[in-house]
């Protein structure tokens, strides 16, 4: 991880929904190959943030910096090299309801116009693939998959161009603690094996536990603290104190210091 | 990092081994010319690939090179890789690990047993349609049955807000539409009575067709198309967000809350439905038969009382509790097919329309055969 190139680059952050303030002057600098987990309480704005990085909503103020590209002033075809650059996978994997999983993994595929229709499948059943999946899963429509299933499809589409961040919103949510430690597994092992950056929001310690390089605290509007989970342990603010030291905290602990638990081979 | 700075594949041939170096960034933009020149690479000799000049890969061009490993190995050759750094070896890796082993499948032919089995279960399926919709009809009945004997149980409330709903707000509706049909009928009928001078006879046209067929069948169109999809709706997203499911565990019938009201508020509402139509559509008749014809409105109103036998209106009303019937049932059974999702709302929600529009005139003509049979 490089900690002078920062690749997302937030300064000065405001959201406003009418009256309701959620973000208010809010800085964070995401690095370059690591994996940054964002917490907070309902209601921080922690997927609002995400939004608004990938620029499907506006903050009120500020700006936002996505490898060295500003979002929010970025002209059309900037834009769109930007987005060929990232990935996203939204909490319940997003796909399009009428195209099966192979399908929907080839769609960010399609503006490449080299690509043949036969290397984009095998392409696609490599992502498949590779997220996890059985072979089969490919032919299959996003009403057939099990919750844990549409979000690993959800994955290997956002991973389809080989982006260099990816955005995971709640990526274990609605997951059994067994899928959701092996999709913590999963992203810890692709991000290294990739070489990708990770943003993800979670409310799940056990996923801050297993694969985060570096926490990020929503609260009181802004950023508060920004560290590793060890870093986290000696936060002496309340909510921090409260979310750490809890007892899932402490249960979450415990799992991860047992080896199997960990995502590290 | 630069997006797509040059890269070259350079393939060369000295002392029967093969050698490929790949130089600059490598990714999926150019697979497909990094593929083509990795297939012209011969299997009957060994592949050393040199990678140490490579600055960028992706997993594209990862696939490529793995598959082409592949390939070689296949024929009993070797495919060395050199000159990986370690992210790109860890790439390597982890694709080659996670190739997926393609299954080839047998391609089905359909024979003549597949076409009649499905027929059969087409078949089977419209059947047990039919013995749904009865068991929904038989299931309506008994709770109307156990709502006057305990009418503490029966929900007014509700029947009267669906009377509102299934009645009232359709009025307007159906009126202009029974309205435009009659000046329509008219019109029509006057163009060609008048080729035999019996324009007169355009009130008995109108006063047939409204009174016995159209009146009726109109307004049944119209209340299938907008309540019948409304009561699948209302009752498939409770399905959904499993509200009949909570109903149930807390005791309640969801026929006897849901059910009974709406249809009955059908039953109660659809005849009143169809005389509103009745009448708007005779004004609306009477109305172009006074401007085209000159038939004065008294003229109309007499020949009305004395041509037309007051059966053709039994006929005609006699059928409003069976479209009703139709209506309301297929509208709760299609809402309780409604699965977790919202496809199958949507799905429900349509076809519940297209199925009551179907039944209302299927159970018109089979009224229509068996008023000809009586002679009536």
């Amino acid at each position: 991880m490089d900690r002078t190139d920062p690749i997302i680059k937030l300064r000065g952050i405001d959201t406003r929904f009418g009256s309701h303030v959620v973000h208010e002057g809010l800085d964070l600098d995401v690095y370059r190959g690591e994996i940054l987990g964002v917490v907070g309480g309902s209601g921080t704005g922690k997927s609002v943030l995400l939004r608004e990085i990938v620029g499907l909503q506006k903050p009120s103020a500020g700006s936002i910096e996505v490898l060295g590209v500003d979002v929010r002033t970025a002209e059309e075809d900037e834009r769109q090299a930007l987005e060929a650059r990232w990935g996203v996978m939204f909490q319940d994997g997003a796909l399009f309801s009428s195209l099966n999983v192979r399908e929907n993994v080839e769609v960010p595929m399609r503006r490449i116009e080299t690509l043949d229709a036969d290397t984009r499948a095998a392409l696609a059943d490599l992502k498949v693939s590779m997220v996890g999946l059985p072979y089969n899963a490919g032919d299959k429509f996003p009403s057939e998959l099990s919750g844990g299933m549409r979000k690993r499809a959800g994955l290997a589409r956002a991973l389809s161009l080989d982006p260099e961040i990816v955005f995971l919103d709640e990526p274990t949510a609605g997951l059994d603690p067994i899928g959701a430690a092996e999709f913590d597994r999963l992203i810890h092992g692709l991000s290294r094996s990739l070489g990708l950056t990770v943003f993800l929001v979670t409310h799940d310690l056990d996923t801050l536990h297993a694969t985060c390089d570096r926490i990020a605290v929503l609260a009181e509007r802004k950023v508060l603290v920004t560290g590793t989970m060890q870093e986290m342990q000696n936060v002496h603010h309340p909510w921090v104190h409260e979310y750490f030291h809890g007892p899932r905290a402490r249960a979450a602990q415990s799992s991860a210091a047992a080896p199997d638990r960990n995502g590290q081979e | 990092m630069p997006r797509s700075p040059a890269h070259e594949i350079r393939i060369s041939d000295r002392d029967g081994v093969q050698y490929v170096v790949l130089s600059g960034a490598h990714t999926v933009s150019g697979v497909a010319a990094l593929l083509s020149r990795l297939n012209s690479l011969r299997d009957d000799a060994p592949v050393r690939v040199d990678l140490s000049e490579l600055s960028r890969m992706d997993t594209a061009a990862a696939w490529a090179l793995v598959t082409t490993q592949k390939r070689i190995e296949a024929a009993e050759q070797r495919l060395t890789i050199e000159g990986a750094d370690d992210g790109v070896q860890s790439l390597l890796d982890t694709v080659a690990n996670s190739l997926p082993e393609p299954q080839t499948e047998t391609p089905k032919t359909v024979t003549i047993a597949d076409r009649l089995e499905a027929l059969g279960r087409s078949l089977h399926g419209a059947l047990k349609f039919l013995a749904a919709l009865t068991g929904y009809f038989g299931l309506f009945l008994s709770r109307l049955a156990r709502a006057v004997r305990h009418p503490s149980e029966f929900r007014l409330t509700s029947l009267v807000h669906h009377c509102q709903e299934v009645g009232l707000r359709a009025v307007p509706i159906v009126a202009l539409l029974a309205f435009l049909i009659g000046v329509v009928l008219a019109f029509q009928g006057a163009t060609q009575l008048r080729q035999f001078g019996a324009e007169v006879y355009v009130v008995d046209l109108l006063a047939i067709s409204i009174l016995r067929e159209l009146g009726i069948l109109l307004t049944s169109i119209i209340v299938a198309g907008r309540t019948a999809s409304a009561f699948t709706a209302a009752i498939g997203s409770m399905k959904m967000r499993e509200e009949i499911d909570a109903m149930r565990t807390l005791g309640l019938d969801p026929a006897q809350v849901l059910f009974v009201p709406r249809i009955l508020a059908l039953l109660l509402m659809l005849p009143i439905l169809g005389l509103i139509a009745n009448v708007t559509g005779l004004v609306g008749g009477a109305l172009m038969a006074w401007i085209d014809l000159g038939i004065s409105p008294k003229l109309f109103v007499t020949r009305l009382i004395e041509d037309t036998s007051v059966d053709q209106l039994t006929i005609g009303m006699v059928k409003a509790p069976v479209f009703a019937m139709l209506i309301g049932v297929i509208g709760c059974h299609a809402g309780m097919q409604v699965k977790s999702n919202a496809e199958s709302l949507g799905a429900m929600t349509s076809s519940a329309v297209v199925q009551a529009i179907f039944a209302v005139i299927v159970a018109d003509a089979v009224f229509s055969v068996f008023f000809a049979q009586l002679g009536l």
